[in-house]
């Protein structure tokens, strides 16, 4: 963990950045900026999970809305079967879904590609259904998750706390997609991504690694969508499995730069960022229209990314 | 047996429509591999400007759909040029391609949204509301005039591809690019051609959905996931097999709509796809 | 020496009061003006502002100027929360009301519980239910039990028919407001002795509904009682027109048979069909102010792209603002527990007729009108606005007109 300066600079930063987080709940009073806060962190962690198996591994997923309302979803079944708390629900939300990435991962045995993509879709939509049909959740009519009147030891109020957790979560993940960035697991992964075929034929464990991408991705995008219900306390098939989701934890690493840990951290940021502050300002329509003008206009001149462009720019520097 | 022939009837016309949206995505993506995820927001922008001419001149929307479609096709061309610039030539595909698709379609909805607002518009024709009897099976003229252009439609669309050289160069150029050069074809100019023929098919694919049911932007959404599922379905670059995976998922909807309840058949649908790719990735009736 | 400080203290008081008084008051409130309930939350944004508008003209409320904060949540769920913590927060309004529709009120719920505002609400069905909040007003006329009082008129309505039909359909689209609809409707079908024979849902974005009308035909069912939003409504009319639906009773609860643009559309195939809606032009119905109140707002809707005819959702949108604005000139103050109290002990006299909370926050008594098209012309959107296109069946104390039954033979 702590092999070289880089990592020593990384996990002071990252512990830093967690307690300015915690510090801030106590000292400003004013409750939107968590709230908006946690919508960039959830983008964030969608876009890190995303990233682990589109940028690092190649493989493209179109279903991650169907992985962060399964996350949801099953923090609202375990909440009103069994009233765990919130710890051991996002742990659950992680299992699940880590298990349907694995399941996820065993499609891309057949599946390379677009082909791969499309079957991401056509699971969350068969899941989609699946959940619109279950009563016990709510199913189409949806289902109130009431935060409860006290709020645990530390915290002032339970959106400072889901902030916290959230905040806690993603910066976990970043932690975990950027070990995976420079160890040799994502070397593998990275073989796998320029041709699948070679890394084979090099002896690189594809199924293995690819299993490991695509449950961990699954983890991480249950684990974003665990604490969602009790942030909006109202939760229905239709606004869990948004098509905005999805397109979010894609866009925001391909701004941000694919190859690189920190594209997506970047990415979420810019984007999050912007969409939230064009809700509270403008028009909330318009957030759909930055995205939309924000990818076209980095695809086309920046293909690999911020991170990318800063590369290069450094490279040049040299 | 009443309900079973209904079932059919209903399905095989609903899905001869499917089969118009995703014509011109089995161009673009069946056969050029290119992810146009947009394709449907072209589709909604097809119903808007019939809507429109239908609305302020009362000239039927399919022939609004038919004329219309030049533009679409120039449209389409241009747009084709702007990832080809972008992407294709400096071998950015895929992931990039799709992302500015998306990009794309997002700008092509909120623009509508902005333009014309969130309400649902209507189109008003003769045959709206009426029903022909053919003994116990009823037929719709909502959906039977839609089926009749759907199927000209994509009918005149495969004959141009197996029949023109046009047509023959844009199943050549997915297949080898090198060999249709030396051929004497320009493959960007062929999948330019070819791109806008995609894009001029949504125009008359938009006015038939405007015909079956009101439109507001968003619509288009739940037309990604069908149109997709039936190129890939069919197996990529085959009109014929995109034509019968659509016709399947009508009448497959259209069954378990009407035998076992509505709620289930999106995931009968994308199960059957799920279950085609798992067993047989390259489609029913792809290049394997 | 003591009278010159009383003097001062009193003049510096006095010119504190004036400050104050120049100071608008701020209503804030999120609204759906994009998205699946954008065109009715447009509407409904229209017809507030023409509230503020009659009340700047009067002098304000308490001699203040009424100044709106509002963002757009474009019917997502998840914008919710962030837009309400910046108004209280950050733009510190001085009074909430809500967005337009269940899901884009329920998130604002455990916000403004938290900072114990009173809270007014555009139609949302039963949201209270699970919430039990004691300072929340909804101004949609359901009733003081929502999910089972939305249908109950159109039952009765059935159960009162001799010979009394046998067999029931229910078809519902499978989200929040129309299941709940369906719920209440079971409910009510099984109370007055009918056997449901057919009980279905269906997803949002199905295309095509002739084979669920098929189906239902297939069971025979006298009455059928659908629980649809816009284009799913238009869809089953059509469908029911095209397959040629027996039943003697159709109708209940289809949200966008109310909107100007579906009924010119939808024009004779309406024929006979028994809805919900909340105000008609209908003798019984002319409450003071209403139909002052539609010109105006017909006269601000040209051109915007939202209902030109605005029966359904802008009366109320004015109404749930008269109450607010009634409250606190009667209780001269902006302190959410009198505000709260006083809306739940009075009679308000708005552009709806009497308005009268209930403890949940629902109305004590349902206002939710059985209504029948009748004598519809095809592309005519001008017969909506006359009497007697709409006929009201129930309840009895509005009724303007007898019923035409069977709907269809």
């Amino acid at each position: 963990m702590f092999r070289s300066r880089a990592d020593v600079v990384f996990w002071v930063v990252l512990v830093a950045v967690f307690l300015a987080g915690l510090g801030a709940t106590y000292v400003v009073k004013n409750e939107y900026y968590f709230t908006a806060l946690y919508g960039i962190l959830q983008a964030m962690l969608m876009a890190v999970a995303w990233n682990i198996l589109g940028g690092f591994t190649g493989y493209v997923n179109f279903g991650s809305a169907g992985f962060f309302a399964l996350g949801a979803y099953t923090v609202v079944f375990l909440d009103k079967a069994l009233g765990l708390p919130l710890p051991l629900l996002i742990v659950a939300a992680a299992l699940v879904c880590g298990l349907l990435g694995l399941g996820v991962g065993y499609l891309s045995l057949r599946l390379k590609g677009v082909y791969f993509a499309i079957a991401t879709l056509a699971t969350a939509i068969v899941l989609e259904t699946l959940i619109t049909n279950w009563r016990y959740v709510g199913g189409g009519r949806g289902a109130y998750l009431v935060a409860p009147a006290e709020v645990p030891f530390l915290f002032s109020s339970y959106v400072d706390m889901l902030f916290v957790v959230m905040l806690a979560l993603t910066l976990g993940a970043v932690a975990i997609s950027r070990y995976l960035n420079a160890s040799r697991l994502g070397r593998g992964l990275a073989a796998i991504r320029d041709d699948e075929g070679a890394a084979e034929c090099a002896g690189v464990p594809t199924l293995r690694l690819k299993l490991i991408s695509t449950t961990l991705m699954g983890a991480l995008m249950g684990v974003a969508g665990a604490p969602y219900p009790f942030f909006v306390t109202f939760i229905d098939p239709a606004s869990a499995f948004n098509l905005f989701v999805a397109v979010n934890a894609i866009a925001m690493p391909m701004i941000g730069g694919t190859a690189h840990w920190l594209g997506p951290v970047i990415g979420a940021i810019l984007v999050g960022g912007t969409q939230e502050v064009v809700t509270v300002t403008v028009k909330a329509e318009y957030s759909v229209l930055v995205v939309g003008i924000m990818l076209v206009l980095f695809i086309t001149l920046a293909p690999q990314g911020i991170v990318g462009l800063a590369q290069k720019y450094l490279r040049r520097r040299k | 047996m009443d309900l079973f022939a209904n079932a059919i009837v209903a399905g095989v016309l609903l899905g001869a429509f499917y089969a118009a949206v995703a014509v011109g995505l089995a161009i673009t993506f069946g056969q050029l591999d290119i992810v146009n995820i947009a394709h449907p927001a072209f589709v909604i922008v097809g119903s808007y400007i019939a809507w429109i001419v239908n609305s302020r001149l009362g000239i039927d929307p399919v022939l609004v759909g038919v004329l219309a479609s030049p533009l679409f096709f120039v449209a389409g061309a241009l747009v084709y040029r702007v990832y080809y610039a972008a992407f294709e030539r400096t071998g950015q595909e895929s992931l990039s391609g799709l992302a500015f698709f998306f990009g794309v379609m997002f700008i092509i909805e909120v623009s509508l949204i902005l333009v014309y607002g969130v309400d649902y518009r209507n189109v008003t024709a003769s045959y709206i509301g009426e029903s022909i009897e053919l003994g116990y099976v009823g037929i719709p003229l909502r959906l039977l005039v839609p089926f009749l252009a759907a199927s000209l439609m994509t009918g005149g669309v495969w004959l141009y591809l197996s029949r023109t050289f046009t047509g023959r160069a844009i199943l050549a150029v997915a297949q080898d690019r090198l060999a249709l050069q030396l051929m004497g074809a320009d493959p960007v100019r062929i999948k330019q051609w070819a791109f806008g023929l995609a894009i001029g098919t949504t125009a008359i694919a938009g006015a038939l959905l405007i015909i079956i049911g009101p439109v507001e932007p968003s619509v288009g959404r739940v037309y990604i996931g069908r149109a997709f599922a039936v190129v890939v379905l069919g197996g990529m670059g085959s009109i014929p097999g995109m034509i019968i995976a659509a016709l399947l998922l009508g009448v497959v909807e259209s069954f378990v709509s009407t035998f076992a309840g509505p709620s289930w058949a999106p995931a009968v649908a994308f199960g059957v796809l799920l279950l085609t790719l798992a067993v047989r990735p390259s489609g029913l009736f792809g290049r394997a | 020496m003591k009278f010159v400080k009383v003097c001062f203290a009193l003049a510096v008081a006095a010119f504190a009061g004036l400050a104050a008084a120049a100071d608008p008051i701020k209503i804030g409130f999120g609204m759906a003006l994009t998205g699946p309930l954008g065109g009715n939350g447009k509407a409904a944004l229209i017809a507030m502002e023409i509230w503020k508008d009659d009340v700047n003209k009067a002098g304000g409320l308490l001699g203040r100027k009424v100044e709106f904060v509002y963002y757009d949540d474009a019917t997502q769920p998840k914008n919710v929360p962030s837009i309400y913590t910046k108004l209280l927060d950050v733009d510190k309004v001085d009074l909430v009301v809500s967005s337009y529709g269940t899901n884009v009120i329920a998130p604002a719920m455990a916000v403004v519980m938290r900072k114990k505002m009173a809270f007014p609400a555009l139609f949302g069905l039963a949201v209270n239910d699970q919430f039990g909040y004691d300072r929340y007003f909804q101004i949609m006329p359901a009733g003081p039990e929502p999910k089972t009082d939305w249908s109950r008129g159109f039952f009765e309505l059935a159960a009162a028919q001799n010979p009394k039909p046998k067999t029931v359909a229910i078809v519902a689209a499978d989200s929040e407001f129309a299941l709940n609809a369906a719920a209440g409707a079971r409910k009510n079908a099984e109370a007055k002795g009918f056997k449901i024979v057919y009980d279905k849902t269906y997803p949002p974005p199905t295309t095509d509904f002739t084979p669920i009308v098929r189906a239902i035909q297939a069971e025979n069912p006298d009455v059928v009682f659908v629980a649809s939003y816009p284009p799913d409504s238009a869809g089953m009319v059509k469908a029911a027109n095209e397959v040629g639906l027996k039943a003697k009773l159709f109708g209940g609860g289809m949200v966008g048979l109310q909107y100007a643009t579906f009924q010119k559309n939808l024009g004779p195939m309406l024929e006979n069909i028994v809805n919900y809606d909340f105000w008609v032009p209908a003798p019984t119905l002319n409450f003071p102010g209403v139909n002052e109140f539609l010109k105006k707002y017909q006269h601000e809707a040209e051109g915007k792209g939202v209902d030109p005819l605005g029966h359904y959702l802008p009366p109320y949108a004015y109404a749930y603002m008269q109450v607010l604005g009634q409250a606190v000139e009667a209780t001269k103050s902006l302190d959410q527990g009198k505000l709260a109290e006083y809306m739940h002990s009075h009679t308000f006299k708005t552009v709806v007729g009497d308005v009268k909370f209930g403890k949940n926050g629902e109305w004590a008594t349902s206002r939710m009108l059985m209504v029948q098209f009748r004598n519809i012309k095809p592309n005519d959107l001008e017969q909506f606005s006359k009497v007697g296109s709409r006929v009201v069946l129930y309840p009895p104390a509005f009724k303007s007109g007898d019923i035409v039954y069977p709907y269809k033979q």
